[in-house]
């Protein structure tokens, strides 16, 4: 088991306190059972298909181009067609309302084990929804957010069409920078159209050929792609393990590059605030602890935790209590708890000079549509307080309370739960791959809408069905959720924890209480 | 001993017996030598450095890393940007000054038209702003899924595939296909997104000479030879060629037949690059494929940004069902971001419906390009550089001043003299260490459908006394 609380000397001003519990070894042995049962059915309609026994659903090469090499090798494509066609219906469900606390699911069947879909014309009213990343609840269709972002479609319309560097760059883009800045405590900050591009095209564009990149090992995929972009050296270090991370900044140091050992130009470290799929927080002080003896720099990739996290919806950086300024690069986005799209970059005024004549972002993308720009504002200035009420710290609240409830009833329930008990991400593990399938199902019958995920973003015998706690989901509505979890999971026998938590009685939860384990 | 002689149990114990001691004593030692070697603990050469703790202290106290940012200095300030208040569209405010937008790729006006407005309007109402989550975990919207259908009944092909950034398009569909190994024949003027999606795939890159299809024949014959070398390496090494419809950086059009006829004469599939030729090509906007005639099933893959003539944000690719579906689950920019905003998927399709329903503007569009085209001939300084009906095309001197900061000063100054008597151009930025094969410094100017003939005149005739007061 690997469950601890962190303290550290004291630099960490609160408990921390996350879990990982082991796979249990009867679930991962029949876990691998599964899946090679699943392979050798595999190979077995793979051969009925390749000798016409069984018809292909495939789209197939055109007869033209038959003599060209193929466009994709028959073993690149085993697990999609052979493990992913058969529970594929558990993921791109479409959807036709606003994505909030409860949305409205396009009813569809197949009647070809999921080769080809079709919508029945129902639609599935008021499925809660725990699965879109609508943390403050800002996904609203109507309200001073929804009225800005009309007024501003009517006045400056839709598009841009031009780049920041030409003659995209409008009034309202400035006004959001200054805003982000402000909200983040930070000199200047520059905004973006999309998250993922936000990575990809500016750590290339600070990092080069002779600089070395430490990567967390569960970072997200634009992290990853914006790191090999860049072309320099990229070494990875065990998920949140800073003994592993030391160790990397030490050899760097002190061996300096492979076979030629001249020093390195610069080293960065690359983070995320809460890693969406373990439901991990970076263990921000120590990080920023050993950059400040190696002299390295930090890259901080916030886009699940700003505005989930901290008092007043700071970040991963308030959370702890921690400065600013002391994070080189404060990097989020803009679609998870501002109900909009979009990634900026925070730091120095000469980081952000910098960027806005070296980004890539900057002179060949088109820049951000304005009225998603005025949704940013105005639901950044709710958050703040500056619109005069208090609804945005009462959301952030509302969160906290509502992370710490949901997270509790469900290892109470004695489910396995990753990670840390303040991050409104709740994987929960479901191991065996029919399990994935069947879960979504079932949890969708009972209308709840949940996401799954399994094999290639987790490791194979580690699949998850991962829920997002909103501030707009009431008490009632969390409940109703956590009663059918705990009828499902009983129905598909997922309560695999062996640390059952004594329920707490009537007490208002604070941050002294400190809980029984049974083990 | 001869194949097929099966050991058994009897005769093992009798080798063993008749095997004499030094050979048994050989073996022994051996085995206990893998023993010791399988359970001995392993070792990097790095860590045998006989550095003491105290010295490794002092290299890390010593070593200094480079600033994070260089520092910028002081003699050449960044260049600060436009601000452009209120709506950019055809009458523009730039830096407080009321101009007519000959910058913008608002190619078909309809940035500012109403009833695309109303639309996205209504569809804000309905989803709200931000779709909260990727294509895969609820972030597909109906708009999406009618979306993609109507593009693809627009471009008749099979299916197409949205993405929520017009640069993210191209450069995840690249990598999608080709990987590690595989070879990319893509021409040198191709823009940074293309470059992007190629480094981004590892590929083996060849560059041919601008438009120049004996270039990429030739080195299409090179590339066949070799593989005669390495049959078996050649059957699984894919191919490709990269080309953009209307090429960005110079303004030509791809000559496509003939990009046909190689593609079937070496076996090379064809990924075509349509953001600016989308909506301007063609008698009915559909692009280079139908200017040309050719069939479109004989593309591969049809990529363009919906940020230029539909006025809205993101990017699309299209083709048959066979190539585009795999990007569902390895376009990067399509699984691991989240999806477009529902109320610019609705612009989208409302700008769609009214591309489908006015038949006459590509034609219009293409009138005025030719007349700015013949007006802005022949100034002395000045070249026009790019086809006759190109929306887009590029200013550049006719011969440079020697570097090219001074080139781009001088552009500059006209960019300015035009800003202060109310056109709005823009230079062509480019990242200069990061281009591939940088294209010279240049002004763009860009025709909309909105312009009027007297507008156009007027664009023109300025230009033409800023470059004689300037450049003279």
């Amino acid at each position: 088991n690997s469950s601890h609380i962190c303290h550290n000397g004291g630099i960490y001003k609160r408990p921390f306190k996350e879990s990982f519990e082991e796979t249990p070894m009867l679930v991962a042995v029949l876990t691998y059972m599964g899946y090679g049962i699943l392979t050798l059915f595999g190979y077995l309609r793979d051969f009925l298909r390749e000798w016409k026994i069984e018809k292909c659903h495939n789209a197939t090469e055109r007869e033209e181009q038959k003599d060209f090499v193929p466009l994709y090798q028959d073993f690149e494509n085993f697990y999609t067609r052979n493990l992913y066609m058969r529970i594929r219906d558990s993921w791109n469900r479409p959807i036709c309302s606003v994505p909030g606390a409860k949305f409205d699911i396009l009813e569809r069947v197949s009647y070809d084990y999921n080769w080809t879909f079709k919508y029945t014309g129902r639609i599935v009213n008021d499925v809660i929804n725990m699965g879109s990343y609508n943390y403050l609840g800002f996904a609203e269709n109507s309200g001073v957010c929804a009225d800005a972002a009309a007024e501003m479609t009517l006045k400056y319309g839709v598009g841009v069409c031009s780049t920041r560097r030409e003659i995209g760059n409008l009034d309202k883009h400035e006004e959001l920078e200054k805003l982000v800045a402000k909200f983040l405590g930070v000199e200047a900050s520059m905004a973006f159209g999309m998250g993922f591009a936000t990575n990809s095209m500016n750590i290339p564009a600070l990092v080069g050929k002779g600089c070395l990149i430490l990567s967390d090992e569960l970072n997200h995929a634009s992290l990853v792609l914006g790191a090999r972009l860049s072309g320099a050296t990229i070494r990875v270090f065990k998920h949140n393990n800073m003994q592993s991370l030391e160790k990397l900044l030490k050899d760097a140091i002190v061996h300096g590059q492979p076979r030629t050992h001249r020093p390195w130009k610069k080293i960065l470290i690359l983070v995320e605030g809460i890693y969406s799929m373990e439901g991990s927080i970076v263990h921000l002080p120590d990080i920023i602890a050993l950059k400040k003896k190696y002299k390295a720099y930090l890259y901080l990739d916030e886009a699940h935790s700003i505005g989930a996290l901290g008092p007043t919806g700071r970040g991963v950086v308030e959370y702890f209590g921690l400065d600013p300024r002391d994070v080189d690069i404060m990097m989020g986005t803009f679609t998870k708890s501002f109900g909009a799209a979009g990634g900026y970059i925070g730091g120095t005024k000469e980081l952000v000079d910098y960027l806005r004549t070296h980004s890539h972002s900057a002179v060949y993308a088109t820049s951000m549509s304005p009225p998603v720009v005025e949704q940013i504002i105005t639901s950044m200035k709710c958050i703040m307080g500056e619109d005069g009420t208090t609804l945005g710290q009462e959301r952030v609240q509302q969160l906290a309370e509502n992370t710490r409830y949901f997270r509790r009833k469900l290892q109470e329930m004695g489910f396995i739960i990753y990670g840390n008990d303040d991050s409104p991400v709740v994987p929960m593990m479901l191991y065996m791959p029919a399990k994935i399938g069947a879960f979504g199902r079932e949890m969708l019958k009972r209308n709840i809408g949940v996401v799954v995920v399994g094999f290639p973003a987790t490791p194979i015998i580690e699949s998850r069905a991962r829920f997002c706690v909103s501030a707009a989901h009431t008490k009632e509505m969390l409940d109703t959720a956590l009663n059918v979890i705990n009828e499902v999971g009983d129905l598909l026998q997922l309560k695999y924890s062996r640390h059952r938590l004594v329920p707490l009685l009537d007490r208002p939860f604070d941050e002294t209480t400190y809980e029984e384990n049974e083990d | 001993m001869a194949s097929g002689q099966q050991w058994v149990l009897v005769e093992m114990v009798q080798a063993f017996y008749e095997a004499p001691a030094y050979h048994l004593i050989l073996e022994g030692i051996l085995i206990l030598w893998i023993i010791r070697l399988l359970f001995s603990k392993t070792y990097k050469l790095q860590d045998s450095s006989d550095l003491t703790e105290k010295e490794i202290e002092e290299i890390i106290e010593e070593w200094q890393p480079e600033p994070l940012v260089p520092r910028m200095s002081k003699e050449k300030p960044a260049p600060s940007y436009n601000i452009v208040s209120g709506p950019p569209c055809h009458k523009i405010t730039v830096n407080g000054k009321q101009c007519i937008n000959f910058a913008s790729f608002n190619f078909l006006g309809l940035l500012d038209n109403d009833r695309v407005k109303n639309q996205a309007l209504q569809s804000l109402r309905k989803y709200g702003v931000g779709t909260c989550g990727p294509r895969g975990f609820y972030g597909t919207f109906d708009v999406h899924l009618e979306l993609e259908d109507r593009l693809a009944k627009f471009m008749r092909t099979e299916e197409s595939i949205i993405y929520s950034y017009g640069f993210a398009t191209i450069a995840s569909a690249i990598p999608a296909y080709s990987k590690r190994g595989d070879i990319v024949f893509v021409d040198e003027a191709a823009c940074f997104s293309i470059q992007k999606g190629l480094q981004a795939s590892r590929s083996h890159i060849k560059y041919f000479k601008h438009n120049d299809m004996e270039d990429l024949e030739r080195i299409l014959k090179q590339q066949e030879l070799e593989d005669q070398k390495n049959p078996r390496k050649a059957r699984v090494t894919r191919r490709f060629i990269v080309v953009e419809g209307l090429y960005m950086n110079t303004g030509a059009i791809c000559p496509l037949p003939e990009l046909v006829k190689l593609k079937y004469k070496y076996k090379v599939r064809i990924f075509l690059e349509e953001s600016l030729s989308f909506g301007v090509l063609g008698q009915h906007g559909r692009g280079v494929t139908e200017h040309f005639g050719v069939n479109i099933d004989d593309i591969d893959l049809i990529s363009a940004n919906m940020e230029n003539s539909l006025a809205s944000v993101g990017g699309f690719c299209c083709g048959r069902s066979f190539v585009i579906d795999h990007q569902r689950l390895s376009g990067q920019g399509y699984c691991f971001s989240a999806s477009l905003p529902p109320m610019l998927a609705s612009a989208a399709i409302e700008a769609l419906n009214i591309m489908e329903e006015d038949q006459d503007i590509f034609r219009l569009l293409r009138d005025k390009c030719k007349h700015i085209h013949k007006e802005l001939q022949g100034i002395l300084g000045l070249k026009v550089v790019g086809e006759s009906i190109s929306p887009a095309f590029h200013l550049q001197l006719e011969q440079s001043s020697g570097s090219r900061e001074s080139d781009v000063r001088i552009l500059n100054r006209i960019v300015e003299y035009c800003m202060d008597r109310k056109i709005a151009l823009t230079q062509a930025h480019y990242l200069e260490k990061e281009e591939k094969f940088l294209p010279p410094p240049s002004i763009r100017v860009v025709v909309t459908v909105e312009q009027t003939e007297e507008e156009l005149e007027m664009a023109a005739n300025l230009i033409k006394e800023a470059a004689q007061n300037i450049l003279q």
